[in-house]
C-alpha cells in the first residue's frame, strides 16, 4: 500500500516558489488585527514537486477508469470521454474567464451557452433550458422547485410527488428536499408502471409524477402516452429523470411523449468525464408553459449579440452561484457538435444493440427477470448463485480480478441480487465477447469454487476491503503520529 | 433461533421486556440476522416521549438502515450508550447486552396487543415460506 | 464523426446474434406515437472543423490572463502550478466514477482521504466530506442541515454573505416551513446588535462569511458566541486561500464550515465547476451531506480505503437521506489535493501574504487617485471603494474596459445604497504593471 502524502512530509520541503513581491511589504499586524491571524499553520504535507508527481501518478494506477478498463456500471453511462472536449475546455479563453466580466468580453461563451440550450431543445423537444444545475440531482431539485412554483402560481397546494419504486434514490431525496411528500408506486409484474396503481394514487394533491424512461430496468414505459395523459387530467405535471437519455437520441423526444420537464446528465449521455465522482452538469428543460419559472440569469440573444438577463418575476431564483458548470457544458457542446444529428442517432442505436447483444449472451448464464428486448441497459438476477452461497457482491469482486469494473449491484431494488449492466456504444464487440466469457467462467466458479469468489479480488494489490470496520470505527482523516517529526513544533504564525 | 418466552414482540421485530414501571426494548435475533453486521445505532435521548408504533431509534448495517419502532407509548428513561462504542453487541447478544432503550409506559394496557413468543415464532416462520 | 467502434457490418452481425431481424425490432416496446422524426441538430463535424468552430467562439472572449482583472466577488484567480494539470489530465483520474468498488478505486479513495484531511486541517474542523458541487450549494446544505436537526425554524443570515449564496439558500429552502432573516450590516460588517436582538431560541443557525462580500473582516468570534448562547449552530463560509494567514473557522467555534475551493488549483471557467468544501464538528458527522471516505483494512490486513457511512446517502436512505447529492466535484478534489501538497503550509501562507500585500498596496494607490473607502474595516485581499467623482457618467468605466481592465464588481444590483461602490480584488497574480495601468487610466481621466 502506498504511503499517504502526509507520511512523506519533510519539514522545509516545498513544491512551489513565488516571485519576490513587487509591492512594498508592510508588517502584517499593521494590516490585520492580530486576533484575526491564524495561530497554528494547517498541517499540510511538506513535499517536493517530484514527490507529488510520483505519488499521484502511482495512485492513479490504483484506479480502474474508462480509459483503462471496461466499466459497465449500469445507470452511469460510462462511455468514452473524447479528448477533444478536454483540450478545448482547457483553452485560456474559456478556462480563464471571470464570471463578472462584462458580456462584451464573453460573447463566445454566451454564444456557446445559448447554442447549447438550442441543441438540447433540438434533442428533447423541450421549449427552453437552464444550464445552471451542477449535476443530475441538482437538476431534479430545480425541476421540483419549478413544479412547486407552477402550482403556487395557479394557487394550488399539491404536496405529493409520485415516484415508482424502481427510481434512482436521488428522486425521493430531491422531492423530500423540496418539501414534498413522496408516495411510492409499486411496479407492475412486467417491471413497468402499473396504470391501476397510478390511478389509485392520482388526485388533486399530486404535484407531479417523477418518471425514469427508459426505467432503471432498461425498459421503455410502453404506456407512456396513457401515463402522461392521466397525470395531466388530474392537473399533475410529468417530470422525466433524463439520466437514461443515451437510449433515446433520435428515437424519442421526451416533449412529444407528454413530458413537461426533465433533467439531462451531461456527464452520462453527453460524454463529459466523471472525474472520480464529478463534476457533472444537469441542465433542466421545460415546456413553454414552464419557461418563466426557470432559474435566472438566462442568456438572451438580441440581434447578433448575447447578454445575461437577471430578470424573472416568476423565476424560482438561482441554483448556482454563477451560470452553472461551464467547463462541463462546453465539453458537452463540443461533443454534440462533433457527433451532430447522425452521430447522436448512431450512438443510441449502437448503445441499444450493444446492450441487447450482452443481454442475449448473459441470458444463457443467469436469469433476466424483465423484458424481451431492453434499451441501453439490462438487469440480471444472480439469485440462483445463492445456492452455493455466492452473492452479487462476490461476483462483482471477482469481475475485478478479471480486469473489469463491476456493474451496478443491488439496484434497482425490485430485482433480487440485481446486476445492472450498461455497456454503452463506445465498447467494441470483441470487448463485449471477452466480458461475457469472463462472466461465464465466474458463474462456473461460483458452482465449483465458491470460495474463490468469496475471497475475491485476489489479483489486485488491495484485497476485499473491510467495510464493517470502516463503518464501526470511522477514520475519516489522517492524524499525525505523536512520534512523527514531520509535524512537530510547528512555528506560530503570529509575529 | 432464540425467541425467549418471557418477552413480548412486534410485527416489526422489536422485543419488549414488560414490567409495570419500565419496558426494555431491543431487536430480535431474526432482525439482527437479517441486518448482518450492525455498524451503528441511533438511540432516543432520555426524556423523549414516544407513541406506540412511532420510529424511536435507527439501526444500520453497511448498506442498509432501518427504523426501530416504539412497541409501547411512554417516556424514554435511559438508552444503552454501550451501543455507540460497540454496535456489534446487537449481533452478539441481542436480548441482553444489545438492548436499545428503556421507557416508562404511559399506557400499560398496550402490552396486551404485543405478540407472545409463539405468535412471533409463527410470524417469522410464515414469512420464510 | 462519432465514437462507435463497431462497424455497420458488426452491428448487423450482433443483431443476428440477438435474434432480431432489424434494429427496429429492438424498439418494438416503444409505441408508434412516441417515436420521433429525428433530432433538430446540425450535422456532425470532423475534429478539425470543431477546432475551427471553437476557435471562432474563443475569439469572442477575452481571458483575464490577457487583461488586468481586479474582479473577485467569490471567484478568485490564483496561480496553478504546472504539476496540477500534469496529474489532473491523466485518464485514470478523469474517467472513473464514484469509487463504489473500493478495491479497483484505491487511487481515488486514498486521494479523497488525503483531501478530507487537508480540508479538515485548513478549516481546523473535525471532519470534512469528499466535496459538494460548489460553495453556494454547500452553504445551502448547511442551512438545510441546521433546520433538519429539528425543533428550530429560523436562520439568521448576514447581509454580508455573498448575495448569490443567499439566493441559492433561498431557492433550496423554498419548500421548507422556515424563516430566513437577514441581519443588516453596519460599516461593512454584520451589525452585532441587530444579530443579538434577533437571536432567539427558535434560531437553528447563524450564517456568516469571512472575509465578507465587501472584503471586510467580520467579528466571527463574537458572532459565534452569540449563536452558541442560544443553542444555534454557527456556520462560516470562508475563502480557502485566506486561511494561509487568517484564523480558520474551527478557531472561532464554527459548527459547520463551507468554502468555495475552486481557488485551490482549478481555473475560473466563468465560475463553474466549483468545489464545495464542507466540514463539521464531530457531533454533526452523521448529519453530513455528501460522500465520505474512510480508512480501514483489507482482508490481508493492509491499510485500505472505502466509501463509508453511506446510510446517510440517497442511494440507501432515499427520502430520509441527509441530502439528495450524488455526483460531487471529484476531479476538483484531486486538483486541490495536488495543489495543497505542492504549496504546503509555507506556500499557502506566501500566496496569502502576497495577495494581502498587493491588495493593500493597490488600495492605497487608489485612494491617491480619488477613490474613497466605503468602510473603515480591516480586509484581506478584497475591499470596497466608492468611484471618484469624475467617474459618474460611466465614461471612465468604458475607458477602463477599452484599456483591458476588468474593474471591481459593482455592488448596486444587490445593495442599492451602495450605488457608487465596487469591490476590488488583488491576488499574488496582480502585478505592479497592472496597478500602474489602472491608476494611469483613472489619473488621466478628466
Amino acid at each position: 500500500m502506498d504511503e499517504l502524502i502526509f507520511e512523506q512530509s519533510v519539514p522545509g520541503r516545498c513544491g512551489v516558489a513565488f516571485p519576490p513581491c513587487d509591492a512594498p511589504e508592510r508588517p502584517l499586524e499593521q494590516l490585520v488585527p492580530s486576533a484575526a491571524l491564524r495561530q497554528q499553520p494547517p498541517r499540510l504535507p511538506e513535499v517536493a514537486e517530484f514527490d507529488v508527481i510520483r505519488h499521484y501518478t502511482r495512485l492513479s494506477q490504483r484506479n480502474f477508469a474508462v480509459d483503462t478498463h471496461f466499466y459497465p456500471l449500469g445507470s452511469c453511462t460510462m462511455k468514452y470521454n473524447p479528448k477533444l472536449n478536454d483540450r478545448i475546455a482547457a483553452w485560456s479563453r474559456f478556462a480563464w474567464l471571470h464570471p463578472s466580466q462584462p458580456a462584451s468580453q464573453t460573447q463566445g461563451l454566451l454564444q456557446m451557452l445559448y447554442e447549447l440550450e438550442q441543441l438540447l431543445c433540438g434533442i428533447t423537444g423541450m421549449a427552453a433550458f437552464t444550464l445552471q444545475p451542477a449535476a443530475g440531482a441538482q437538476g431534479e431539485l430545480t425541476g421540483l422547485k419549478i413544479i412547486r412554483a407552477y402550482h403556487r402560481a395557479k394557487r394550488q397546494s399539491r404536496p405529493v410527488i409520485l415516484i415508482p419504486d424502481s427510481a434512482h434514490g436521488t428522486n425521493p431525496a430531491s422531492a423530500a428536499l423540496s418539501g414534498f411528500r413522496v408516495v411510492e408506486l409499486a411496479s407492475g409484474p412486467d417491471g413497468l408502471i402499473d396504470l391501476g396503481e397510478l390511478k389509485r394514487h392520482l388526485s388533486n394533491e399530486v404535484a407531479a409524477l417523477m418518471l425514469t424512461n427508459p426505467n432503471t430496468l432498461g425498459l421503455f414505459e410502453r404506456n407512456i402516452s396513457a401515463i402522461t395523459h392521466l397525470c395531466h387530467e388530474y392537473g399533475a405535471l410529468v417530470y422525466l429523470d433524463g439520466a437514461n437519455m443515451n437510449a433515446l437520441l433520435g428515437i424519442v423526444k421526451p416533449a412529444e411523449m407528454g413530458v413537461d420537464l426533465l433533467q439531462l446528465n451531461l456527464h452520462k449521455t453527453f460524454s463529459t468525464p466523471h472525474g472520480g465522482g464529478g463534476p457533472g452538469a444537469g441542465p433542466v428543460g421545460v415546456i413553454a408553459a414552464l419557461a418563466d419559472f426557470l432559474p435566472v440569469p438566462r442568456v438572451r440573444k438580441v440581434g447578433a449579440r448575447f447578454r445575461w438577463d437577471a430578470r424573472g418575476r416568476r423565476s424560482i431564483g438561482r441554483v448556482h452561484a454563477f451560470y452553472g458548470n461551464v467547463g462541463v457544458l462546453l465539453r458537452a457542446y463540443v461533443y454534440i457538435r462533433t457527433l451532430g444529428r447522425e452521430g447522436l442517432e448512431r450512438t443510441s442505436r449502437a448503445a441499444i444493440i450493444n446492450a441487447n447483444y450482452l443481454k442475449a449472451k448473459f441470458s444463457r448464464l443467469v436469469p433476466i427477470p424483465f423484458g424481451d428486448h431492453c434499451l441501453h441497459e439490462f438487469v440480471a438476477s444472480l439469485k440462483p448463485l445463492k445456492a452455493s452461497g455466492v452473492t452479487a457482491w462476490d461476483v462483482a469482486k471477482r469481475l475485478l480480478d478479471y480486469g473489469y469494473y463491476a456493474p451496478t449491484v443491488y439496484f434497482p431494488l425490485v430485482v433480487e441480487e440485481a446486476v445492472m449492466v450498461e455497456p454503452t456504444e463506445t465498447e467494441s464487440k470483441s470487448t463485449l465477447d471477452a466480458f461475457v466469457e469472463a462472466m461465464a467462467r465466474i458463474v462456473e466458479e461460483a458452482r465449483e469454487h465458491p470460495e474463490w469468489l468469496k475471497l475475491a479480488p485476489q489479483r489486485l494489490p488491495t484485497h476485499r476491503v473491510d467495510e464493517v470496520k470502516a463503518a464501526r470505527e470511522p477514520n475519516l482523516r489522517w492524524q499525525p503520529d505523536a512520534k512523527s517529526p514531520a509535524f512537530h513544533d510547528a512555528p506560530s504564525l503570529r509575529a | 433461533m432464540q425467541i425467549p418466552a418471557e418477552l413480548r414482540y412486534t410485527k416489526t421485530h422489536e422485543w419488549a421486556k414488560v414490567a409495570p414501571s419500565e419496558v426494555i426494548v431491543g431487536i430480535t435475533a431474526h432482525a439482527q440476522e437479517e441486518l448482518r453486521d450492525v455498524v451503528y445505532v441511533e438511540l432516543p435521548p432520555a426524556g423523549k416521549i414516544l407513541k406506540q408504533g412511532e420510529p424511536a431509534a435507527v439501526v444500520e448495517s453497511v448498506k442498509a438502515a432501518f427504523d426501530i419502532y416504539a412497541p409501547m407509548s411512554g417516556t424514554v428513561v435511559r438508552a444503552n450508550t454501550e451501543l455507540s462504542k460497540s454496535p456489534q453487541l446487537v449481533n452478539a447478544d441481542c436480548y441482553g447486552a444489545g438492548w436499545f432503550f428503556a421507557l416508562t409506559p404511559s399506557q400499560p394496557s398496550e402490552a396486551e396487543a404485543l405478540l407472545a413468543a409463539d405468535a412471533y415464532t409463527k410470524l417469522i416462520t410464515a414469512a420464510a415460506h | 464523426m462519432d465514437y462507435v467502434p463497431n462497424t455497420e457490418q458488426q452491428l448487423t452481425e450482433m443483431l443476428q446474434a440477438i435474434g432480431a431481424q432489424s434494429f427496429e425490432e429492438l424498439l418494438s416496446t416503444i409505441p408508434a406515437e412516441a417515436r420521433s422524426r429525428g433530432l433538430d441538430v446540425p450535422s456532425g463535424l470532423s475534429e478539425l472543423e470543431v477546432l475551427a468552430l471553437c476557435e471562432s467562439l474563443a475569439a469572442g472572449n477575452r481571458s483575464v490572463r490577457e487583461l488586468a482583472s481586479f474582479a473577485g466577488f467569490g471567484a478568485y484567480q490564483h496561480f496553478i502550478p504546472t504539476a496540477v494539470d500534469a496529474i489532473a489530465s491523466r485518464g485514470e483520474w478523469l474517467t472513473p466514477y464514484t469509487p463504489y468498488q473500493a478495491e479497483a478505486s484505491q487511487g481515488t479513495l486514498q486521494m479523497m482521504y488525503e483531501f478530507q484531511t487537508m480540508v479538515s486541517e485548513l478549516l481546523q474542523m473535525d471532519v470534512a466530506n469528499a466535496s459538494l458541487y460548489d460553495g453556494a450549494s454547500g452553504f445551502a446544505e448547511a442551512g438545510v442541515l441546521a433546520l433538519r436537526l429539528g425543533g428550530r425554524t429560523r436562520l439568521l443570515v448576514s447581509e454580508t454573505v455573498h448575495p448569490h449564496y443567499r439566493e441559492v439558500l433561498a431557492t433550496y429552502l423554498s419548500g421548507f416551513s422556515c424563516t430566513v432573516q437577514t441581519i443588516p450590516q453596519t460599516n461593512g460588517v454584520t451589525d452585532l446588535e441587530a444579530l443579538a436582538a434577533a437571536a432567539k431560541d427558535d434560531v437553528a443557525a447563524v450564517m456568516m462569511q469571512q472575509p465578507n462580500v465587501f472584503g471586510c473582516l467580520e467579528p466571527m468570534e463574537q458572532a459565534g458566541e452569540l449563536a452558541h448562547r442560544i443553542g444555534a449552530l454557527f456556520v462560516a463560509n470562508v475563502y480557502p486561500v485566506s486561511l494561509g494567514l487568517l484564523q480558520p473557522p474551527g478557531a472561532y467555534g464554527a459548527d459547520i464550515a463551507v468554502a468555495e475551493g475552486r481557488c485551490l488549483g482549478s481555473p475560473l471557467t466563468a465560475g463553474g465547476p466549483g468545489l464545495g468544501l464542507f466540514a463539521t464538528s464531530q457531533e454533526l458527522l452523521r448529519r453530513m451531506p455528501g460522500r465520505l471516505t474512510g480508512c480501514t483494512v483489507d482482508h490481508a490486513g493492509q491499510r485500505a480505503f472505502t466509501l463509508t457511512l453511506q446510510t446517510r446517502e440517497q442511494h440507501i436512505r432515499r427520502e430520509k437521506a441527509t441530502s439528495n447529492v450524488c455526483t460531487n466535484a471529484g476531479w476538483l478534489c484531486l486538483r486541490a489535493t495536488v495543489f495543497l501538497s505542492l504549496l504546503g503550509p509555507a506556500g499557502l501562507r506566501r500566496m496569502a501574504e502576497l495577495s494581502l500585500q498587493k491588495a493593500h498596496e493597490l488600495q492605497r494607490r487608489m485612494l491617491d487617485e480619488g477613490f474613497e473607502p466605503a468602510f473603515d474595516q480591516p480586509f484581506f485581499n478584497e475591499w470596497t471603494m466608492r468611484w471618484p467623482r469624475t467617474a459618474r457618467d460611466g465614461r471612465l468605466l468604458r475607458k477602463l474596459e477599452r484599456a483591458g481592465i476588468v474593474s471591481g464588481v459593482a455592488m448596486a444590483p444587490w445593495y442599492p445604497m451602495l450605488d457608487r461602490e465596487a469591490v476590488w480584488c488583488a491576488t499574488e497574480l496582480t502585478t505592479r504593471e497592472q496597478m500602474d495601468r489602472l491608476c494611469e487610466a483613472v489619473h488621466t481621466h478628466g
